[in-house]
Parts: C-alpha cells; structure tokens; sequence
C-alpha cells in the first residue's frame, strides 16, 4: 500500500501512557501517533495491555490512567467523559459487547447518532431519514435485518454481538475506531463480512485501530503500521512485514528478544 | 347491633349512618353482609400488631390506623375528574367505561358498551336489590372479611362498585376500564371501592382497573376484587395504582380459577405513600394456568408491599408469576410470593420471579418467596434479586454518546418494559410506557462500580 500522506497534527497522540486496573499496572508507557487514513494494527500475546488500552482511549472506568497523554484532535483526551469522546468520533469495538435487554437497537443507534449530531451543533435526524440510513448500513455490513428489531445483542450469537458492533460503527461514522479482538471467535465467514465493514469504514478522514491476537484479519484488511504491544509496552512497529515474521515465528520471539534486551 | 370499640368509633359512626341512612335501601342479603364484616372488623381491627404476623411482617399499618378517615355519603361533584378518566382511550365494541368518584358510580363520567346478550358491566349500586343479577350469591364469595380487617371494613361499607359479567360461552372479547377516583376533600377521606367480576365459561374478559387521587392529599383507599374465571375462560386483569404521593392503598384481590382457565395480572405501582397489593388466586380446577406479573416504581419514603399466593390445589396446573421493582430515594418494597402445592396436585408447573433495581443506597428491598410443596411430581422454583445498574453495561451506553442521565433512564425503562411489553391492549401499553418513563427519577446514578 502506498505511504499515506500525514497531516500537519495527528489525530490520535499518545504519550508516555500508563495506566493501572485496581493495584495492577498494565500499560507501562505507551506512545503511539495515529493519523487520519492510517489503519494500525496492534498485536501481542494475552495479558499484553491490547485490550486495556483501546478501552483507556474509550474511557473505560475499570481502569485508572496513571500517567502521560492522550491527544485526540488536539484535545486532551483523558479529562473527558468516555459520551464526549463519543461524540466527538472516537468508537469501540467491544471485544464482549454487552446485552441490552429492553433496549430496541433502534432507539440505541438513534440516541447515539443524535447525541453526536447535537454535539456538533446539528439538530437530531427525523425518524424517516434515520430509518433510511439504518436500512443502507444494515446491507452494507450484512447483518440479519431482524436483529435490529431487537434488543441490543440480547440472545445474539457471538458472530451476531461482533456483526452488531460492526453495525454500530458504520452508523456513528467515528473518526478513529479502535476495534477490541473483533476478529476474534469468528467463523471465516463472518470474519470476511466484519473485515469487509472495516474496510468500507476506511477512508482519507478516518482512522482504524485494530487490537487482535490473530495476524488472520490481515489478510482481508492491510494495516499501514503493525505494532506489538508486550507486558505493556509497544516494543516493535513495523509494516505489514511483521505480521507476517510474527505468524512465522510466533509471540515467544517477541518474548524472547525483549527479556534478551535486544 | 354489634358495639364498636372505642378506637373505631368513627368508623361505627359512619357504618350507623350508611345502614340506617336515608336511601340505603339494601336488600336483607346485603344488611347481612355488612353486620356480619362489621363484626369481623370490630374483632379484627387493622393488623397493627405484627409480631407474629407473617403477613404484615415487614408493613406497618399503624399510619392508617391512626387517622380517622371520613367516609363520604354524599355524591362528589366530578368535574375535576373528566380528564383523569380519559387519560387514554380503548376503542371497541364491547368496551365500557365505568367511572367512580369517591366509591359511586359517576353516570355522566361513565359510558358502558351497549346492552348486550350476557355481558353486563354496571354499578353494583343500581343492581342490589335486581335479583336476577343473584349477587348475594356472588359478593363476598371469594373475598372473606374472616381474619382480614381491610376486607371486612371493605364489606361492612360495601355500597356500589363494578359488576362485569359475562354469561358462559359469550364469543368475542369483552373489555372493561374501571377507573376509581379519589377527589380533593378538606379532610381524609375513605373509599371501599368493590369490584366483582365473573367470566363465563370460554369467555375472554379484559379488565383494566385503575385508581387516582389528588396528588397532594392524604386519603386511603381500601379495595376489593373479586374475580371467578369460569371453565376455559380467560381473564386479562390489569391494575394500575396511580395514587397520589400522600394516599393508603390497600387492594384484596381474590381470584378462583375454574378447569382450563387462564387469568394473567399486571399490577402497576407508581406514587402512594403505602400500597399494599394482595393477590390470592386459587386453582379450583385442573389443567388451569395464571401469569401474574407486577411493576412498582418507588421513590422518596414510599413503601410498597405485594403480596401473593398461588393455591395449586388441583393438578396439572402452571403458574408464572414476575414482579420488577425499581426503588429509589429511601423508599422500601415488600415481596411476599407463595406458592403452594396441595397434596395431589401432581404435575403442578410454578415460577416466580422478584427482581429488583435499586438506584439509591438508602433504598430497601425485603422479598421473601416461598414454597410449600405438598405433592411429589411437581416442578417449581423461585429467584429473588435485587441489584444495581451495572457499571459496564453503562460505559457501553456512555461509549456510543449517551450521557450518564440518559444511559441510566434508558437502563431503567428497559427493565421496567419486560413487564409493561406485556401488556396487550396497545393504547394502555403506550400510556404505561409514557407515566413510567416520566416517573424515572432523574440522575439514576449507578452505584455498582464493578472496577
């Protein structure tokens, strides 16, 4: 893929991030610069902080930010509530999106879209136009149109919770999406379809970054830049080229080599 | 006549004067009645004593007890009541609207369907002394003032109140709204609102019965129902207490179902100071089925109590019963579900469910199901919770723009809408949807960090 051409600011500016879940400090310094028009992949074994960070990004309360800076657009990410966030484009995949029982998918999207568009100064869209859009995104990512006529996830599968997510993002059209493990569990089909949304998602003003375990969504989505993320720390970045060493060769060479110092 | 004790004198002096008033009018079978439920009563008294009491364990009458409530013989102007009567509208044609102002029956207010073969929804006032109707037979049939205090001094002021019946085999669904209405009054006033429904055999009844007052007064309402569901009837029973924040309420329910038939109830609870909801139904038949489900939304220093048994005394029988509360400020709920088993009463299927959402630490939860089993081949179970909104499930909201006030009502109305999706005729689903919604405390801040 060709180099995207960066921009003056990036839209994602990550300092020296640390942060902790109770007594437990996972990330342990992070830095990472995300520009509009890049997909980053971020890998690592279990336990490695992936998860931790994109729900840090979102504003998760299960964890404390210890240390260091966040800017998003400029803005000082971390004093904001996790709706401003939102609201001002950035999205998370949940690796386990929660069951909503009650809750119609249609109110929920329609909340979400409005609470964005009063954000930014716009009215709330009509129902009919709401509608409309809804129908579109339902075909463009491939989901069961009767899922939307349900509460949020409640009895999905776990294919149907991650096609959901995916749903979600194509609705609320964020700037930077960090998607947490959404390959993960997937049957190879479905796995296409979700991959399929992400790349549609893909343009020169947006931003995707992609938490997985698994080098096997890149073969349907080519990353600009793949980091590894180890014991909380980013300790390689390269090009799609490290993926693929790190299919060949497996986390232990990551493990290895850092214990090692090199 | 029977002498009162002292601390019920007014109570004795309003009975004197509604049973020996001018325009009483009552046939024997009703003095007999009322002298009869006013022993009982005199005996009995309130259950203010709890100790020992299982039934009134955790609720304490005493505040009603205390005031002396006037019982109003003299007809209230109705003016003031027209909107609440229309608050929303069921269309059909064998729907009636029967309004009570105060316990009488409010000609103008009311519109019943059309006569109609076998169907009779009217005032029990203008039918007393119509012996074709046979409501000696039936009034006070399910509902004994024996050891009930509020049922008894319910009867002994028994004086008008709803009569539906619907004759065997009626076809078609027949659909009643009663609407009983406290009005303002310069001092505490009593209501003894009565109802009585029979549904024939294969009829299909829906009732919707609700109860108002003014918002800001304090006034007790003491009601009645009696319901017999025929064989292979069906009874939809829908209560909707909408008492004002200072108000009593005390509601007996009774309910004898019949061999394969179907009763469902929705209670609803919002505002009163003290609600009490009994609900007795009693499986007479076999192969019959109920589904008994509740919503009761409290806030402030309100306190709810429902109470519920299940009499499985005949076999084959299933009953479902599915109560949600929400509870805030230092408001307190009450659940007491029993199911019993009678010995033979094989194949009996029982649920129940009591799930509470808790939005302030000062709130309280007592539930206390109960099961008591006397045959071997049954299947049954019971569940009780009580919890918080959950932390996680917020974030997701707060993850896709919904700020913390809006996550948290939406959290909440869409537990309460299990209950309230129920509820079959649409315009009074959409008019739950709509009071229950507006009654969501604001800030229902989450109290369950799970971090």
């Amino acid at each position: 893929m060709a180099a995207v051409a960066k921009g003056p600011t990036p839209l994602l500016a990550i300092k020296g991030l640390t942060a902790s879940a109770g007594d437990l400090e996972i990330l342990k310094g992070i830095d990472l610069e995300v520009f509009a028009g890049e997909v980053h992949a971020i890998m690592g074994p279990n336990g490695s902080g992936k998860s931790t960070l994109t729900n840090v990004l979102a504003g998760s309360p299960n964890y404390k930010v210890t240390g260091g800076q966040v800017l998003f657009e400029g803005q000082d990410l971390l004093k904001l509530e996790p709706e401003i966030r939102a609201r001002m484009g950035l999205f998370l995949a949940f690796q386990y999106p929660l069951e909503l029982p009650g809750v119609r998918a249609w109110q929920f999207l329609k909340a979400g879209v409005d609470a964005r568009r009063l954000h930014n100064g716009e009215e709330e869209m009509g129902a009919r136009e709401f509608d409309q859009m809804l129908k579109a995104k339902v075909e463009q990512v491939q989901i069961d149109p009767d899922l939307v006529k349900r509460a949020v996830n409640e009895g999905f599968s776990g294919g149907e919770k991650k096609r959901n997510e995916i749903l979600q993002m194509a609705v609320l059209e964020p700037k930077l999406a960090l998607l947490d493990e959404t390959d993960s569990g997937l049957d190879i089909d479905a796995l296409r379809i979700v991959a399929d949304g992400i790349n549609n998602l893909r343009s020169p003003q947006n931003a995707i970054v992609l938490v997985t375990h698994y080098q096997r969504i890149l073969e349907y989505i080519t990353p600009n830049h793949v980091h590894v993320l180890f014991d909380g720390r980013i300790v390689r970045s390269g090009g799609p080229e490290l993926a693929h060493e790190l299919e060949a060769k497996g986390y232990d060479w990551i493990k290895d080599a850092v214990n090692a110092g090199v | 006549m029977t002498s009162a004790p002292a601390k019920y004198a007014h109570y004795f002096a309003d009975f004197q004067s509604l049973v020996q008033g001018p325009g009483a009018g009552a046939p024997p079978w009703l003095r007999d009645l009322r002298d009869n439920a006013w022993s009982m009563f005199s005996e009995t008294g309130f259950p203010t004593a709890r100790r020992g009491n299982e039934r009134w364990k955790y609720t304490n009458v005493g505040p009603i007890a205390k005031i002396d409530f006037n019982f109003s013989t003299r007809p209230t102007d109705a003016n003031g009541s027209r909107s609440l009567a229309a608050s929303y509208k069921i269309e059909g044609p064998a729907v009636s609207d029967l309004v009570f102002i105060d316990g009488r029956y409010s000609p103008e207010l009311s519109s019943p369907a059309a006569a109609t073969d076998g169907i009779t929804a009217a005032s029990l006032a203008s039918i007393f002394t119509d012996s074709a109707f046979d409501l000696e037979s039936q009034v006070g049939r399910y509902a004994s003032p024996d050891g009930d205090g509020f049922a008894a001094l319910n009867t002994a002021f028994l004086h008008d109140g709803a009569y539906i019946h619907v004759g065997d085999g009626h076809s078609g669904k027949v659909l009643v709204r009663l609407s009983y209405i406290t009005v303002d009054g310069t001092h505490p006033k009593v209501t003894h609102p009565r109802t009585l429904i029979v549904a024939g055999r294969n009829t299909d009844v829906t009732v919707v019965e609700s109860y108002y007052g003014p918002k800001d007064s304090v006034y007790f309402t003491n009601a009645v129902t009696e319901i017999s569901v025929g064989d292979g009837a069906r009874v939809d029973h829908y209560r909707l207490l909408l008492e004002g924040e200072k108000a009593f309420h005390v509601g007996t329910n009774r309910v004898k179902q019949e061999k394969d038939s179907s009763f469902s109830s929705a209670s609803f609870t919002l505002g009163t100071a003290l609600a009490r909801n009994d609900l007795e139904v009693l499986f007479d038949g076999t192969g019959g089925y109920c589904s008994l489900n509740g919503l009761y939304l409290t806030a402030d220093n309100q306190h709810i109590d429902n109470l519920i048994s299940i009499d499985h005394a005949q076999p084959n029988c299933t009953s479902r019963l599915n109560y949600k509360g929400i509870l805030d400020g230092r408001s307190r709920a009450v659940f007491g579900g029993t199911v019993v088993v009678r010995p033979g009463a094989q194949k009996s299927d029982a649920e129940q469910t009591d799930k509470n959402l808790i939005l302030s630490k000062f709130a309280e939860v007592d539930s206390k199901p109960s099961l008591l089993i006397y045959a071997d081949d049954v299947k049954c179970s019971h569940g009780a919770t009580a919890g918080h909104i959950d932390a996680d499930t917020l974030f997701y909201l707060r993850s896709r723009g919904l700020d913390l006030d809006t996550a948290s009502r939406m959290l909440v109305h869409a537990f309460a809408s299990e209950i309230i999706e129920k509820v079959q005729p649409e315009p009074l689903r959409d008019y739950l949807n709509t009071i229950f919604a507006a009654a969501i405390p604001d800030k229902s801040l989450p109290i369950a960090w799970t971090g």
